[in-house]
């Protein structure tokens, strides 16, 4: 019988939660890395036993982990994200040029087909591949030569935080970066393009020919149909059906249009579902009631989702890559929040449960169906 | 042979408990020793002082013999108690974060 796995990354450390096919009854462990910020911790669709896991700290820097047993153990893999080459400047909050500088890793993304081969994007933005497990890292450079020295780092710092392989091409990677946009290869890294189009409004970037400079907060992609692109935009929710050449607003009825992670349904493409978020200077939900919005039309029509979920006085976030969905039927989806609590929805959203209450704040949810 | 204490969660990383002892080839100097932790300890390389740089982390200081030892040049030769190992050096995390 299949059983679930559900990788959560906090503030404070690494907890694995795992249930057989009903998501009913939740097996914890954890906190694994007590102490670190885990930004993200993702295993390979090819070996679902190798996990990897990024953790940061303001003290120590950056740490890699990989493990080959589902998480039980884990080893220490390579940390050098040196840039290629003199990465030069990009643009800083005051307009000024502001040296490139590593931060942390933000976002681990193994290939489809290939456990050895990760994506690892990252602050100061960046995105570096490992083709050998971990042991080395190296930049694919060609993306800062896309106007970096026009990129500006959000709020939450530069960071290059989605990346999206597609299924069906190795050589087309989509990425997005806050606050420069989003950007395609289709030679497998080596060139790029900003795929902004579209994204422009008059009070946030008003330049409608400006090519990069929008904050992006999430990109999601049902992988059957890798042309077809969701994104949750700081404000709006975006589609765009050609890679991301053009995009229109499909934000509708939703009660707001900011927020940060977006997801697809795992067998309905045209199923999305986000967390709106009252504002960029009220990071919390409407009213206090946190709800999951689902479309089931690609956008523009949304009905909230709200059983189990609480329906006052939440003022909780739930971050841009704390969303998450399974492969079974039903559709599993999955959130954390900032307030240490992860839902799980084993209905496609229709009603919700706690697995866990009281985590440190959520980072990041991966989930993986296993065999 | 020179003793190190490492911060708590250095300590968890290379799965240690208390001291380490590393053995340094010349003048026991911060480099040196941090050298020779990270030949012993391949995991703290990054940790303690930045890969490109080699500055020491911000937020990371080192005391020798009750002595913040953290703006020393890194090649001045560490006091005689940390050299002979009789004192151990300490690596702390800053208190920091409010």
């Amino acid at each position: 019988m299949s059983r679930i796995r559900v990788l959560v990354g906090t503030r404070k450390g690494a907890f694995i939660l795992s249930s057989d096919a009903a998501r009913k009854q939740w097996d914890i462990s954890g906190p694994h890395f007590a102490g670190w910020e885990i930004y993200h911790i993702k295993g390979s669709p090819a070996d679902p036993d190798r996990l990897y896991a990024s953790q940061s700290s303001d003290w120590f820097g950056q740490v890699i982990h990989r493990s080959n047993d589902g998480g039980k153990t884990w080893e220490t893999m390579d940390n050098k994200f040196i840039y290629d080459g003199n990465p030069g400047t990009h643009m800083w909050y005051d307009g000024t040029q502001h040296p490139w500088e590593f931060k942390r890793v933000w976002y681990l993304d193994p290939s489809p087909a290939d456990p050895d081969r990760v994506y690892a994007g990252v602050e100061d933005a960046g995105l570096f591949r490992t083709d050998d497990g971990g042991k080395s890292w190296h930049e694919l450079g060609g993306l800062r030569a896309v106007k970096g020295h026009l990129w500006q780092p959000g709020a939450g710092g530069m960071c290059l935080h989605t990346i999206l392989q597609d299924p069906k091409d190795p050589d087309r990677i989509y990425i997005a970066i806050s606050a420069a946009g989003a950007f395609r290869t289709d030679d497998g890294g080596t060139t790029w393009k900003p795929i902004n189009r579209g994204l422009a409004m008059a009070n946030e970037l008003p330049d409608q020919d400006a090519e990069v400079g929008f904050c992006v907060h999430g990109l999601a992609m049902h992988p059957s149909r890798p042309d077809v692109l969701f994104m949750q935009k700081h404000w709006d929710v975006m589609r765009s059906d050609d890679a991301g050449d053009s995009w229109r607003e499909v934000s509708g009825n939703l009660p707001s249009d900011f927020g940060f992670p977006i997801a697809v349904h795992a067998h309905q493409p045209e199923t999305v579902y986000v967390v709106p978020i009252k504002s960029d200077m009220e990071h919390y939900p409407p009213d206090g009631r946190l709800r999951v919005f689902r479309s089931r039309t690609g956008g523009n029509e949304w009905e909230a989702l709200t059983k189990g979920l609480p329906q006052s006085n939440c003022y909780v976030n739930v971050l841009r890559s704390a969303m998450a969905v399974d492969s079974l039927d039903p559709c599993g989806v999955y959130f954390g929040t900032t307030g240490g609590q992860v839902y799980a929805s084993a209905n496609a959203g229709d009603s919700w449960e706690p697995v866990v209450h009281d985590l440190p704040a959520v980072l990041s949810v991966e989930v993986q169906l296993l065999p | 042979m020179i003793r190190v204490v490492l911060p708590a969660n250095l300590r968890i990383l290379v799965k240690v408990q208390g001291e380490v002892q590393v053995q340094v080839g010349g003048p026991a100097t911060i480099c040196s020793v941090l050298d020779a932790l990270e030949e012993k300890f391949p995991a703290l390389g990054g940790t303690i002082r930045d890969h490109v740089t080699r500055q020491r982390r911000p937020f990371l200081r080192f005391f020798a013999c009750g002595l913040d030892w953290s703006h020393e040049p890194v090649d001045s030769p560490l006091p005689q108690p940390i050299a002979e190992g009789a004192e151990p050096l300490y690596i702390i995390g800053a208190i920091a974060g409010g």
